[in-house]
């Protein structure tokens, strides 16, 4: 295989890989990884004398991905891991998270990147209650593609009667979802290689793409360019030498849409009208700036604008309040209660934020809505309201995962204690409420 | 991510982000800057992110005393390149001071003392960040890093309790006398690195390219015999033979090995690394001690 690359023509795709515990994921991106060529002989090497140290049969591939000492020695995955190969279509990030029940806040990091996640099932036990848990996670998260693997085919004869009722339970309960996902049902063997690069010949009524050459293919379009143009201020660059004396940059990330110079722009909060003067790089000067890459911008007058700040095309305004409904999932031992303080990061805003009421609890395997919860404890997922110190500028999560996310970091400890998905200002109730689950 | 940018765009676009991140949320950050390859690149991001102005932190050098002369040389000439501010922290200083013990015999290596200098120096010059180049893709431990990695007042990593790091937000909080490692490159492979340096057309220390040096055979590996760094057996003195060769990583000359390659352009040397089926890290001495060897000098503060 030619593993050269061309970086001017490869894209990336990030996605992630969720099921329960040994469903087979560390051997599916085990196999991923290996049939691609993109694991190293000593890397083998190594992974083959742990197998043989541990008396396992075959070569254990999940060796592979699960690095810490722990994690090697319980045979499970306890964090992220972010592993990495390419094709000669594509670069890939994958980040495999834990299955474990425990473990929803990793699934829900992991997912936070993805624009495709992977969801195993195993072939002999079908949709459980994990398969509907994962699948609701990577909705609610909005990642635009998901693979529903059925794994372990060598273990069910190969059989298309098995196969046919997974997806008949599957679709069942995907018809229970009010937003529509995008699903690419793959029958595999992770073990054996069946359908994960190579077409299997042991399953010749499957029709579909082998799961490589889905993820090669895959359209993923955020719709990040079409979107309304959002620039979150990181950084101030002010050179302070003479040759650029009265240069003041404004630094940033685009998060969607695309500004042009000249465009029209107001900053908020101040909420002043500007006009883009300049779009700097290294290399010179451009004429856009386009979704995902990093510029620093110049204004026509000068207004004080920070770190924090938000720039957006003049007719394209964001929502703006102090008081916020999100959906949140809850990420310590210690847990949430009504009244709760935070530090809560949005985008390159940081404001204080307290939590006056706890509207709602999900369950995530019935979806179903537990009203008027007490506390969330960890791994709990629902919609609390959020008072802030000072308005938040954002777009709802379902329009725009970067201006629609936050984090809660703990006052005591600074950890960050939860993910935050906003779904509307309080009192907007122009959003329907059968929307929130993003589903 | 848009999918009309390159994975280039998009690995370099990340790293200045979290590059103007960490100079955004930290007092006094500093930037490690060995001339190995990684740093140099780290170190090419930072000009783009902080353009027109100069970088706003140090760069930060461990130095082991048994540098590669050309890494130095390299290094010199970067700092007045930028205009950046060189600060090093010695580890000769650490052993003469008695902080830190040298290793005895022939596999001997300052590798692991650098953690005791690198904590001693944060202390001493109070940096609350400190950037690496460190990558996910290099070892299996590192696979398991967080872009922001918390550290507690001894410098020490906890694998189990990081911070869930979500969508593009980063979370630099911390208590007096922690700080924190920030790992740019976190997302970029070998191949990624060597790709933008072709890109980009960075210049290197030609100690990546192949040239000819006296080195010795010890454990598959090709160790070199010219710095004098390496503690020589009296059979292997009789074996040091002059090779074509080149490194792969550049650390400290007592654990980096070298292989055996014509590569003399950046494109050769693409080339080799797309055919390569030896990581990189295959020929650092330091990893192979055991089998979570990485993860244990982690754990203490290493970078």
């Amino acid at each position: 295989m030619d593993l050269l690359v061309n970086p001017t023509e490869s894209s990336l795709l990030r996605f992630t890989t969720a099921g329960s515990v040994d469903d087979g994921k560390s051997t599916l991106i085990g196999r991923l990884l290996y049939d691609s060529k993109s694991i190293f002989e000593d890397q083998l090497l190594a992974v083959e004398e742990s197998s043989k140290r541990r008396g396992d049969e075959h070569v254990n591939l999940a060796l592979l991905t699960d690095g810490l000492r722990a994690e090697r020695e319980q045979g499970i995955t306890i964090d992220v891991a972010y592993r990495y190969f390419a094709t000669p279509k594509r670069k890939f990030i994958i980040a495999d998270t834990p299955g474990h029940i425990q473990y929803t806040r990793n699934m829900v990091t992991g997912a936070s990147t993805a624009d495709l996640a992977i969801i195993l099932v195993d072939a002999r036990h079908g949709v459980v209650e994990q398969t509907r848990r994962h699948t609701f996670l990577a909705s609610l998260l909005r990642i635009e593609q998901i693979v529903l693997a059925i794994n372990k085919m060598d273990l069910v004869e190969f059989s298309e009667a098995r196969y046919n009722e997974i997806l008949a339970d599957f679709e069942q309960f995907r018809g229970s979802l009010e937003n529509k996902v995008n699903v690419t049902v793959i029958p595999m063997s992770a073990l054996n290689g069946d359908n994960v690069v190579d077409r299997s010949a042991n399953m010749p009524w499957f029709t579909g793409k082998p799961l490589l050459e889905h993820l090669e293919s895959v359209q993923v379009h955020v719709g990040e360019s079409e979107g309304t143009a959002r620039f979150p201020v990181q950084w101030v660059i002010r050179p302070q030498s003479d040759e650029y004396h009265d240069f003041r940059g404004f630094a940033g990330r685009v998060a969607s849409g695309t500004f042009k110079v000249g465009d029209e722009v107001t900053a908020y909060p101040a909420g002043m009208n500007t006009r883009i003067t300049g779009i700097h790089t290294l290399e010179g000067a451009k004429e856009e700036a386009i979704p995902s890459l990093s510029y620093s911008i110049t204004l026509a007058n000068e207004i004080d604008i920070s770190r924090g700040d938000l720039i957006t095309k003049a007719d394209e305004p964001p929502q703006h309040s102090p008081h916020i409904d999100a959906m949140i999932c809850w990420f310590t031992e210690k847990p949430l209660k009504p009244r709760g303080k935070f530090y809560l990061r949005h985008t390159t805003r940081t404001v204080r934020a307290s939590v006056p009421d706890l509207l709602y609890k999900v369950n995530i395997s019935t979806m179903e809505r537990v009203p008027g919860p007490t506390e969330f404890g960890l791994n709990d997922i629902g919609c609390i309201r959020l008072r802030c110190a000072s308005p938040l500028f954002f777009d709802p999560y379902n329009t725009n995962r970067t201006t629609g996310s936050f984090i809660l970091v703990d006052e005591q400890t600074n950890n960050t204690v939860a993910a935050g998905m906003i779904l509307r200002a309080v009192g907007d109730e122009s959003i329907k409420s059968t929307d929130e689950f993003a589903i | 991510m848009s999918s009309s940018i390159t994975h280039l765009q998009y690995l370099e676009s990340e790293a200045i982000y979290i590059l103007r991140e960490t100079a955004a949320q930290f007092g006094k950050p500093a930037m490690l800057f060995s001339g190995g390859k990684d740093s140099i690149v780290m170190a090419w991001l930072a000009r783009k992110a902080f353009h027109p102005a100069h970088l706003p932190f140090p760069l930060l050098h461990i130095d082991t005393g048994h540098n590669f002369p050309e890494a130095i040389e390299y290094r010199d000439w970067f700092v007045k390149e930028v205009k950046a501010t060189l600060v090093v922290g010695s580890v000769q200083k650490s052993i003469d001071e008695g902080r830190a013990v040298e290793e005895k015999g022939h596999n001997a290596s300052r590798n692991k003392l650098q953690t005791v200098t690198l904590l001693d120096t944060i202390e001493q010059h109070e940096f609350d960040a400190c950037l690496g180049g460190g990558r996910r893709d290099e070892e299996k431990a590192r696979a398991k890093e967080r872009f922001f990695s918390h550290r507690d007042e001894f410098g020490q990593w906890d694998p189990k309790n990081q911070r869930p790091e979500l969508w593009n937000i980063f979370n630099g909080r911390k208590n007096f006398g922690e700080h924190f490692r920030v790992f740019p490159l976190s997302n970029w492979t070998e191949m990624d690195v060597w790709q933008y340096i072709r890109q980009e057309n960075i210049p290197l220390p030609n100690l990546y390219f192949s040239h000819q040096r006296r080195v010795i055979e010890r454990h598959g590996q090709f160790l070199d015999a010219e710095t004098g760094f390496v503690q020589l057996l009296d059979e292997e003195k009789s074996r040091i033979k002059e090779m074509t060769v080149r490194f792969r990583t550049v650390g400290d000359a007592t654990c980096t090995g070298a292989v055996l390659s014509d590569a003399s352009t950046i494109d050769d040397v693409v080339a080799e690394v797309a055919a390569a089926r030896q990581t990189e890290r295959g020929t650092r001495a330091d990893d192979r001690r055991s089998e979570t060897a990485m993860e244990d000098r982690k754990k203490e503060g290493y970078f």
